[in-house]
């Protein structure tokens, strides 16, 4: 029987005797394994990028929104003409008094123009409480977060982002200062360090001042979110219902609120991100399966092309089993060759993109690997089969009179 | 020793049924020197196919040393052509991207013999076939000759005890045809059973039995007079 080692070397003879099919084989079947790479390690970026950006903010919060859905239109309230009721600072406060409910903060936003010395500038303005710097583990640059004050109480003070503080003041002094906030004014006592952007939003070109300030501020009597930090995980399905319920009381037995977990949010955002994964991962599939049609067209050509030769060796004794391994060890050498180009170039595409963004984790998952390798091997020898199988059974005479 | 019992070979074309060869009885000893000639169209090159199992009977007998080769499965006929059988093609049938010696070492690589083996089995026929300068080229780089003389210690690598070669002067100018057939005749000297298929009279003239054929069948079959055979 044919040594294992010979028809390897034999085949390996064979590819590399017909150079251009070789490569454009591989090109094909690396191109796919690539795309793969790629595609997958660009999903899987993405999903670990958003999950990095939520768990930043804390997993234990709870976030309550008023109104019943963010985007429905039609609340039941709505329904039977009763409108919603204003989210307010007492509503925040009566949450504190659940056990597991470690600090709470309220949280109003607006935009107003920040003025010191005639120098102005316009940037979007944060209500809310001394809590809330805990909650989003901010650290101070200089000076103080607000005071841990009466919510209801509104002080003139505020802290602010470090580019503000640069536009602002420039080469001056900020802490102490008196700015003009619409128009009101307020006196710096913190400017907060450089958190970049966090969630979209800008930190370094915002001030922050108490809610209630915000309030009068702005002449809006309704928060735009309260974020609770819960004080154990597991709790939080508890918190939720003691939210619920809480406001329902308070707002005459309406439930006007939408309550949302970091938790609940970062799920979606990985179910969503896993989806366009595998769907991506899937689209680059049908390269790979492009390639293995490929294989099997320039397999079958090959073999008509190498008949005469095929009819020799059966004449020197190869039989058709023999014939058939010879072509599945050809196809086999092509598809794996060209899946290990395929993941030099996916890794190489990876590493291009983590150069060009190196805020994305663009890494490819283990699973898409083994995927691409296995899918490629399974191609190549499946699409080889039918071609292998002709040569097998070509009449050793007729072969031999074709040349 | 050769033996063929009834032996017909029908081919369907259209509607009608050629009888390739027909009710062929035929017996060659080992060691004969056989010359088969015929006008195209007669069965000598079916004749050969078959003696090389490369083509089955559609009935009578085959044996081959005492052997009924007729009944062997796909695979044990691969291996008896690999043992006993030699080929030699007018078209030499050489594989182009190997190199001479790669070409001669076909056979024993689909034997699955070990290399340190096959290498010394090779480099001693290239010597004994003066082809020890020609190994390391390919065949396009090989004169018409020289292909044929690699063609034909390919043909005799395993030690086959028959050698069956089709016009194997057909394709080469008449100084290497002599040299060619005069390399074969020295394997046949040697002991090995050599049947030649051959349109060439002086060809035919040089072996010990010539048979004719004419439409499948067996028109003469004669001995040369001087030679002595125990057939």
């Amino acid at each position: 029987m044919l040594l294992m080692r010979d028809a390897i070397r034999f085949s390996w003879q064979a590819l590399s005797a017909n150079t251009t099919r070789t490569f454009l084989m591989l090109l094909a079947m690396s191109i796919g394994v690539g795309s793969v790479v790629i595609l997958t390690a660009l999903g899987e970026g993405a999903r670990n990028y958003v999950t990095a950006e939520f768990s930043a903010l804390g997993t234990n919060l709870v976030i309550i929104i008023p109104g019943r859905s963010e985007t429905s239109g039609v609340n039941p309230g709505s329904m039977i003409g009763i409108t919603e009721r204003d989210l307010t600072i007492d509503d925040a406060l009566a949450l504190t008094r659940h056990p597991k409910v470690n600090r709470i903060a309220p949280l109003n936003i607006g935009a107003a123009e920040v003025a010191w010395q005639g120098r102005k500038r316009e940037v979007s303005v944060m209500g809310t409480s001394y809590e809330f710097q805990k909650i989003r583990k901010w650290t101070m640059a200089q000076g103080k977060f607000l005071p841990n004050t009466d919510l209801n109480r509104g002080t003139s003070v505020c802290v602010i982002g470090t580019d503000l503080r640069n536009e602002i003041f420039g080469a001056h002094a900020a802490l102490g200062q008196w700015i003009r906030i619409g128009d009101r004014r307020f006196r710096v006592i913190g400017i907060l360090a450089s958190e970049g952007e966090s969630m979209g939003m800008d930190v370094g070109d915002t001030v922050i001042i108490p809610v209630a300030s915000a309030q009068s501020l702005f002449n809006v009597p309704s928060l735009f979110r309260i974020f609770v930090e819960v004080k154990t995980r597991k709790a939080i399905p508890k918190v939720i219902t003691f939210i619920k319920n809480t406001l329902r009381d308070r707002h005459q037995g309406v439930e006007d609120v939408t309550v949302i977990t970091q938790d609940a949010v970062l799920a979606t955002f990985d179910r969503i991100l896993s989806a366009l994964t595998y769907a991506v991962g899937g689209i680059a599939a049908i390269s790979l399966f492009v390639a293995g049609i490929l294989i099997m067209n320039v397999m079958l050509v090959t073999v008509s092309q190498r008949t005469s030769e095929i009819g020799l060796l059966k004449s020197l004794g190869a039989s058709a089993k023999a014939i058939l391994n010879l072509i599945l060890i050809e196809a086999i050498l092509l598809s794996s060759m060209g899946a290990l180009i395929g993941l030099l170039l996916g890794q190489a595409g990876c590493w291009g993109i983590r150069s060009a963004f190196p805020d994305l984790p663009v890494y490819p998952p283990t699973w898409a690997i083994l995927a691409s390798i296995t899918v490629a091997l399974i191609t190549g020898v499946l699409f080889s089969l039918l071609p292998a199988k002709k040569a097998a059974q070509l009449d050793p005479v007729e072969a031999l009179s074709r040349r | 020793m050769i033996k063929l019992e009834n032996i017909q070979r029908n081919f369907q074309v259209g509607d009608q049924t050629v009888h390739a060869l027909d009710d062929i009885n035929l017996t060659i000893n080992d060691g004969e020197y056989v010359s088969v000639m015929g006008p195209s169209g007669s069965g000598k090159s079916t004749l050969l196919n078959l003696l090389g199992l490369l083509d089955s009977p559609s009935s009578g007998k085959y044996f081959l040393n005492e052997h009924n080769v007729t009944d062997l499965n796909e695979n044990q006929q691969a291996t008896t052509r690999n043992k006993n059988i030699g080929f030699v093609f007018q078209v030499f049938h050489l594989v182009p991207r190997l190199t001479a010696a790669e070409n001669i070492e076909l056979p024993l690589i689909l034997a699955g013999i070990p290399e340190a083996i096959r290498k010394e089995r090779v480099n001693k026929i290239l010597d004994a076939l003066d082809l020890l300068d020609r190994a390391h080229h390919k065949p396009q780089q090989l004169s018409g000759g020289q292909r044929q003389r690699v063609a034909i210690a390919r043909a005799t690598i395993t030690e086959p005890s028959i050698l069956l070669a089709d016009e194997p002067t057909g394709n080469l100018d008449q100084k290497s045809g002599l040299n060619v057939i005069e390399t074969l005749e020295q394997l046949n000297q040697k002991g090995i059973t050599l049947i030649v298929v051959t349109h060439d009279a002086a060809l035919g003239a040089r072996s010990t039995r010539s048979i004719r054929m004419l439409d499948g069948r067996i028109e003469s079959d004669t001995l040369e007079k001087n030679h002595v055979t125990d057939a």
